[in-house]
């Protein structure tokens, strides 16, 4: 009831001179106003950046081959051929840290489907467990293509939502025919929508197909170099090599394991694009990385003094790196806003320095009709608090309305947080409350009498 | 019974390194139900002797008793309680709030008082306080949109608001002219004989003097004369009061 008193008088007081109220707060509305659009875009950001990691799949590992080079000149990274399907067997066999591992070769060219075509952005070959690391095994319509498939070399695959939308205007595209390169796949499943990742890079524009199809029918490996990958790892358990029919055909005596060691083929010629892999958990990606670079390595036999002729990339590393930055862009921007907060105290200071200078003799008044010392503190106390406020409250519809214009015009994602505006309404009222304190402790240790007589 | 009681007050200013004494040993009776003016030549220390007995400053030596408590010792708090409760004041220069209306200028020290009206109870009290120095109708007007006689009504009216039995006045007539001036202390010997409000006014017009029914001259600091106006003689004497 007091402070309701108390508070109403401040009110009117404040509206006695609303331009300079209004000019007073303006620093507290613009670093509230700043706050709040802060927090939202960041929140936005790290809320985008969240779904973005998730839809990369979570603890995925990327293993790609070495660079390769030639007189000094370098060809950049995945330029040598020594990954092999056996190798991801390898390490799902012998990685415990390792959940789930897909080999992956990758093409891009036109597919057709009645009188429309579409480039997409990647058509991937791969294994069903591709579906598994990339937490994506829910599919929108039909089945994911087996081992079976793979194992077969069957022309069938996966669309992504937006070759759907492209080839088939939207209609079911599940048991329809697609032609990729003049080889007709057909569709058996569609996958469910997962948007555009942070780069922009939309991944629903993909293909999915069996890796053995994809190798040997799309991107035109001859039937030779079939043939000598299997007979090259023919005494491995790996049972894909097994399956092509040249595999049963050698055309090279098989050799022996001692011979395998004494002269390890320099090439594979089923070599594959990279692996993707999934870690237990992402604790667990330092030992998964640990793993598999011995058991590559040995694979490789690549000695101890001699570099990796693979690389793994750590998504978590890549996922981390971006959260932290844009943590660290928010902090910053949010430290530039507090300044502003600062600024807007330090004006509210002033402010009720010169009204309670101007006010001197209405606390002399005050005093003399029975006020103590703590009756002008609490008044002009809660008149600075009610002067931020307000600002706050202006700050606040500025700051969200300047958040939805950011995402109205630039498409930002933005998140609207109550914890925003709760810290906002705190920290203006704060600011208030340590910056009205001096001048309102001022007003309430005046004498009354000198109060009264000051002209 | 008496209702103030001074006994050897004195008060000292300290500029710098010299001691200015400017009262020098005030003792003084008041009853309840008297009508003081306070008289003398501008400097001897009138307004000083009015701030103490108004509780806003301390004497530097001597007793003050109030309706028989002793408050030249109490700490600031408890005399702002005092003033609140027991004292009214009313300035030479009206004091008011500027940009408020009259009603609100009354109930302001209801704020502070002990006894917390509601909203509505105190706008009903400042009204009713409004009514009593003839100003129902001017309610809602600004300082700036009344009179000075009606102005130095409001602050009587302010003055009067925690029903005080003492009231103080320093040269309440000293920005009026003398037709308003007349009206004032018409309104104080009203609130004097009709709600028996102790009044002690300061005043150098011996005109306004004559109003009183016992007149304190003051010189230097101490106190020279103090006897009902020989002017007109004063039917309402000290006695009568109860
Ligand atoms: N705060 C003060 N400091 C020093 N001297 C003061 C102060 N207040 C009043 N005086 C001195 O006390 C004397 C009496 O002042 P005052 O009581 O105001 O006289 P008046 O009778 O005219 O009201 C004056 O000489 C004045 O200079
Ligand atoms: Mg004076």
């Amino acid at each position: 009831m007091m402070m309701y008193t108390t508070a109403r008088t401040a009110f009117r007081t404040l509206r006695r001179n609303p331009m300079r109220a209004m000019l007073t707060t303006l620093g507290i509305v613009i670093g509230v106003g700043a706050v709040i659009a802060m927090m939202e875009i960041g929140a936005g950001a790290s809320g985008a950046l969240k779904k973005t990691i998730a839809s990369m799949g979570a603890n995925v590992l990327v293993i790609r081959p070495g660079t390769a080079s030639s007189g000094g000149v370098s060809f950049g990274a995945g330029t040598t051929t020594t990954l092999t399907p056996e190798d991801c067997q390898a390490i799902l066999r012998e990685c415990p840290a390792v959940r789930n591992a897909a080999p992956m070769v990758r093409a891009r060219t036109q597919v057709v489907y009645g009188n429309r075509n579409w480039v997409p952005n990647a058509i991937y070959g791969t294994t069903p467990a591709y579906l598994d690391v990339q937490d994506w095994s829910i599919l929108a319509e039909g089945e994911p293509f087996n081992d079976r498939d793979v194992l077969n070399g069957n022309r069938v695959c996966i669309l992504g939502q937006s070759l759907v939308r492209e080839l088939f205007d939207g209609e079911s595209a599940v048991g329809k025919e697609i032609r990729i390169k003049n080889i007709a796949f057909r569709v058996v499943g569609v996958l469910s929508p997962k948007g555009a990742n942070m780069m922009g890079f939309d991944q629903d524009d993909v293909i999915l197909a069996p890796w053995t199809t994809i190798k040997y029918r799309v991107t035109g490996a001859s039937a030779s170099t079939a043939n000598q990958s299997a007979s090259v790892a023919s005494d491995s358990v790996n049972t894909l090599s097994n399956l092509y029919p040249t595999a049963q055909r050698s055309l090279y005596p098989e050799r022996s394991a001692v011979q395998l060691a004494n002269n390890p083929m320099p090439v594979r010629f089923a070599n594959i694009d990279q692996i993707m892999l999934a870690a237990n958990s992402s604790a667990e990606i330092p030992l998964a990385i640990e793993q598999i670079s011995e058991v590559l390595r040995e694979r490789h036999r690549i000695r101890a003094d001699e570099p990796d002729d693979f690389n793994i990339r750590d998504m978590a590393e890549l996922t981390r790196t971006l959260s932290t930055t844009t943590k660290l862009m928010t902090n910053l921007l949010l430290a530039v806003a507090m300044i502003s907060l600062v600024v807007g105290g330090v004006g509210i200071m002033n402010i009720m320095l010169v009204s309670v200078t101007e006010r001197t003799r209405e606390i002399g008044l005050r005093m003399a009709v029975g006020a103590r010392g703590r009756d002008i503190l609490r008044q002009f106390l809660v008149e600075a608090v009610v002067l931020c406020l307000t600002g706050g409250a202006m700050g606040i519809v500025l700051g969200h309305g300047g958040s939805l214009l950011v995402r109205f015009l630039f498409k930002w994602p933005v998140e609207t947080s109550p914890a925003a505006i709760a810290t906002a309404v705190l920290v203006s009222a704060g600011v208030g409350i340590i910056f009205g304190f001096y001048p309102a402790w001022k007003a309430s240790r005046l004498d009354p009498i000198e109060a009264l007589r000051y002209e | 019974m008496e209702l103030i009681t001074l006994r050897s007050i004195t008060k000292t200013y300290q500029m710098g390194d010299i001691a200015v004494p400017v009262l020098k040993g005030i003792s003084l009776a008041i009853r309840q139900g008297e009508l003081v003016a306070l008289t003398g030549s501008s400097g001897s220390g009138k307004s000083t002797l009015m701030n103490i007995l108004g509780c806003l400053d301390r004497p530097s030596a001597g007793e003050y008793w109030l309706e028989g408590q002793e408050v030249s010792q109490l700490s600031a708090d408890e005399r702002a309680l005092l003033r609140n409760r027991k004292l009214g004041f009313v300035f030479q220069s009206f004091n008011l709030l500027a940009r408020t209306s009259a009603l609100e200028n009354v109930a302001m020290p209801l704020s502070y008082g002990a006894e917390h009206l509601s909203e509505r109870e105190a706008r009903e009290r400042a009204a009713e306080m409004l009514t009593r120095v003839g100003l129902a109708d001017r309610l809602d007007h600004h300082p700036s949109q009344l009179s000075g006689g009606q102005q130095q009504r409001v602050a009587i009216a302010r003055a009067l608001i925690n029903r005080p039995p003492v009231l103080f006045a320093d040269e309440p007539t000293g920005n009026l002219d003398s037709k308003t001036s007349e009206e004032v202390l018409q309104m104080f010997e009203r609130l004097n004989t009709e709600d028996r409000i102790t009044i002690i006014m300061v005043t150098h017009d011996p005109k306004v003097a004559g109003h009183a029914n016992r007149l304190i001259r003051m010189e230097d600091g101490v106190i020279q004369g103090d006897a009902p106006p020989a002017a007109e003689p004063n039917q309402k004497t000290p006695e009568s009061a109860p």
